[in-house]
């Protein structure tokens, strides 16, 4: 495996004491596998993501262990961490604005990003950039590498911020919850899009979300959390048809049996 | 492909909205939008139509100038039978909210943090009452327990409940006005999964036990699915397609219908870049 | 109350505290001074500190312990008229600007600029001029130059807060402007106002000494640490800083807790909520 999450547990000092946020959460991710982490609020699984990425909260006691690649990712600290967070892993936050330096264009965006992580000259990286958007499905790539974020709308700085994970071809892409905050067409393209390219580049994928049904489209096997626990895991159809804890079972209750057309129901004449 | 059918003229209708248009300005001399474009709507009494769409759609501006919070540039808005006037007066706005009350999505900003929530139900049940102190708590006490809280709860703080708990208090304090009709805007969309079937459930039961009448403004296809008899799909200001719950959604026959219905999430689903980007470009030819 | 010790941490309880004892000394002292704060005996000149004079007598035989007292009185006083009217107006002001929004808040949001564009101690000098010197007059003019601060700090979070849904619903309800307010927009900013109060308290006191250390604030023979670090100059090129040193010194730690304290009580979220 290529992502080993084993007995990871995590707790923050609170007024009242240590408030556990994260109880012997143990996962795995494969080389170029795409893994699912589904929950609700509250369930710890936006916590897991940000452990691998060693950005939990400062004052977060961590026990357990997380192996990329065979390297021990609590113990990093300093010029090893940023090697592994420039080259092994990229995270797609939820909010690209977030990301995004708002007085700078797009372009500056890619290019910085590779030229600073893989030490690109800045003409190569500005080439490069215009590839990537088109891999993700842009048109009119010289007006978006102009624009500034205020300019494009959620979903195509959506696709930017994924051409920029790309960038770097890394063993892993983290997605926290990505197109929750996009229109549903916009989800359904950007989540398209990240597939597509993943697969294509053999990156494996830990996806967090709070919609199953999203996770099930994209990922080979979802973890189920709770409460900073994980309950279930398995495929996809197993979970669906089979959920083997209650939880996941309530998951499944809480989205209708289904009468919506689909594209391969034919036109709706 | 646009929609030319107003719906049945109702003697029964609720809610008739006829002709609404309204435009905004963005910013200092920057182009209009349409937010509204000639929107025409009937709500049956003691039905739920649900309004789907997308940001922009105009769904949202449509909820507000039906309840008050905003006014069209034209056309008109009906409640029992009662055309409601454009530019609200506070004794207006008044008469309208013992009629039509507003759940809103946000079930953290639309109770005041710093007071018990008891104060938001108590307040509405001061203007459309003329209950005293102890009738009002008692009330305040009915209501709490209509919608699946305790007593206890009457006393709490926002913060110290849970999301779907202060959803609860709102839809409380809708009722408190005794009102037939609710506007609910993306009510349930900022609640966990399963805590939105909860709502809509409570909801749904509420509808049958007080004939209350609903409009639903959505973007998820599974709540109005839960919950909508009737749904239109609104895009760009203007409603595309209409009709009853089961016919829009099994067999849609406007494209940008088919796409939001290519593009929800449901046991099965996967995203295909090739179906959406063809209904994408049927519905701009 | 445990709470509040955990807000303050252990550098604010050390400043709540300092800020009880000059409280407490100003309440008490015309029980505690020993001696009376404006007479002094010129045989007692410049005594050093003894039992009888705790820190010492000034260049008018005054017992200097007595005026620190006494001067707490003043020295908080005033400060408390300017943080009252400033908090009272500087609100309404800010309250008034977002409810009623277009033109009235362009109006106000125009006057407290020019407010803005006076130097404080200039505008209270320029009321001094007019009015004659004395420490209400020096209060209410300070007041005044401190009222926009105020104002644009409670408009900024009125502003966020008015658009929320707990605000709409009830002017749905047809609700009047002015009970919303009260009774909803207020509370919200409340915390913001006594965090304000609390630094501008600070502020106040420095500013008003600085007024009767130029002598026109307070008048002597009364005692208020301004005037007597002002009327201490003398006795301090004379080789006796005890005044001016010691009155100079309960102005700094005074101010210096009322800064700490109000910034920790407005630590986490200026509007009392979780970060």
């Amino acid at each position: 495996m290529m992502l080993d999450i084993r007995s990871l547990s995590l707790s923050i000092a609170v007024d009242g004491g240590p408030k556990e946020i994260l109880h012997d959460v143990t996962l795995a991710v494969g080389r170029g596998e795409a893994v699912g982490l589904v929950g609700e609020s509250g369930s710890g699984k936006s916590m897991t993501l940000r452990s691998v990425l060693r950005t939990e909260p400062r004052n977060a006691t961590v026990t357990g262990a997380i192996t990329l690649d065979g390297v021990d990712v609590l113990s990093l600290k300093g010029e090893p961490l940023r090697q592994l967070r420039a080259h092994q892993i990229a995270m797609i936050a939820q909010n690209p604005h977030a990301v995004l330096n708002p007085v700078l264009p797009i372009s500056r965006y890619l290019v910085e990003g590779m030229h600073d992580a893989q030490g690109l000259s800045v003409a190569a990286a500005r080439l490069r950039a215009g590839e990537l958007l088109e891999q993700v499905g842009i048109d009119g790539v010289d007006r978006v590498l102009a624009s500034y974020p205020h300019q494009l709308s959620g979903g195509m700085l959506q696709r930017v911020v994924i051409a920029g994970a790309i960038a770097g071809k890394p063993s892993l892409i983290l997605a926290d919850e990505p197109t929750t905050a996009l229109d549903v067409t916009t989800q359904a393209e950007v989540m398209a899009i990240l597939d597509d390219c993943r697969r294509e580049l053999g990156m494996a994928l830990l996806f967090v979300t709070h919609d199953l049904d999203l996770a099930a489209a994209v990922c080979d096997r979802i973890n189920v959390m709770k409460d900073g626990v994980v309950v279930e895991t398995g495929v996809p159809d197993q979970l669906r048809d089979h959920p083997a804890h209650p939880y996941t079972q309530q998951l499944m209750d809480s989205r209708p049996a289904s009468i919506m057309w689909s594209p391969s129901d034919g036109s709706g004449e | 492909m646009s929609d030319t059918n107003t719906g049945p003229v109702s003697e029964t209708a609720m809610i008739t909205v006829n002709g609404l248009s309204k435009t905004f300005r963005t910013g200092v001399g920057r182009a209009t939008v349409a937010a509204l474009d000639d929107v025409s709507l009937v709500v049956e009494a003691g039905s739920c139509l649900a309004v789907v769409g997308e940001s922009g759609s105009g769904k949202t501006t449509l909820a507000r100038i039906i309840v008050g919070l905003e006014s069209a540039d034209s056309g008109t808005v009906a409640v029992s039978g009662r055309v409601v006037a454009h530019r609200a007066s506070r004794r207006e706005l008044r008469r309208r909210a013992s009629e039509i009350q507003m759940v809103f999505q946000d079930p953290q900003s639309s109770l005041n943090r710093r007071l018990p929530v008891q104060t938001a139900v108590d307040e509405v049940l001061r203007v459309h009452t003329s209950l005293g102190r102890d009738a009002r708590r008692l009330r305040c006490s009915e209501l709490f327990a209509l919608v699946g809280l305790s007593d206890e709860h009457l006393r709490a703080l926002p913060e110290e409940l849970s999301g779907g708990q202060r959803q609860r208090v709102a839809i409380a304090r809708a009722l408190a006005a005794d009102p037939s009709v609710i506007i609910l805007d993306e009510s349930v969309a900022a609640l966990d999964v399963t805590v939105q079937g909860q709502i809509l459930a409570l909801l749904d039961e509420l509808r049958t036990a007080k004939g209350l009448t609903y409009l639903f403004i959505t973007h998820d296809l599974s709540v109005v699915q839960l919950i909508a008899d009737q749904v239109v799909v609104m895009r760009r200001g203007k409603i595309v397609e209409r009709g009853a719950t089961a016919d829009v959604l099994g067999r849609p026959r406007h494209p940008y219908t088919q796409l939001l219905l290519a593009c929800a999430p449901r046991p099965g689903w996967k995203p295909q870049r090739g179906v959406i980007r063809a209904l994408r470009e049927e519905i701009t030819s | 109350m445990k709470r509040f010790a955990a807000r303050m941490g252990p550098i604010g309880i050390v400043a709540v505290v300092i800020v009880a004892i000059v409280v407490f000394g100003a309440v008490l002292a015309p029980l505690i001074a020993p001696y009376d704060p404006t007479i002094g005996s010129v045989t007692q000149r410049y005594l050093g500190p003894s039992l009888e004079h705790l820190l010492g007598t000034d260049q008018a035989g005054r017992d200097i312990f007595s005026r620190l007292l006494w001067g707490a009185r003043s020295s908080l006083v005033g400060p408390l008229i300017v943080v009252s009217i400033t908090a009272v107006v500087g609100t309404a002001l800010a309250l008034t600007s977002v409810w009623w929004g277009g033109f009235v808040d362009s109006a106000i949001s125009r006057v407290l600029d020019l407010l803005f564009a006076f130097p404080n101690l200039l505008l209270a000098v320029l009321a001094i001029s007019v009015f004659g010197a004395s420490l209400t007059t020096a209060a209410i003019a300070l007041s005044i130059a401190y009222i926009p601060y105020t104002a644009r700090v409670i408009r900024s979070t009125a502003l966020r807060e008015r658009n929320l849904p707990y605000i709409r619903s009830p002017q749905l309800q047809g609700i009047s402007g002015l009970v919303i307010t009260a009774r909803h927009l207020l509370p919200n900013v409340a915390p913001l106002i006594v965090t304000g109060a609390t630094i501008n308290f600070g502020f106040a006191m420095i500013e008003l000494a600085a007024l009767s250390f130029l002598g026109l604030g307070v008048q002597p023979p009364d005692a208020d640490w301004g005037l007597m670090v002002s009327s201490g100059q003398q006795s301090l090129i004379s080789g006796y800083p005890a005044e001016s040193i010691l009155a100079g010194l309960c102005i700094v730690i005074t101010v210096a807790s009322l800064g700490y304290i109000g910034e920790r009580l407005g630590g986490r979220s200026a509007a009392g909520r979780k970060a």
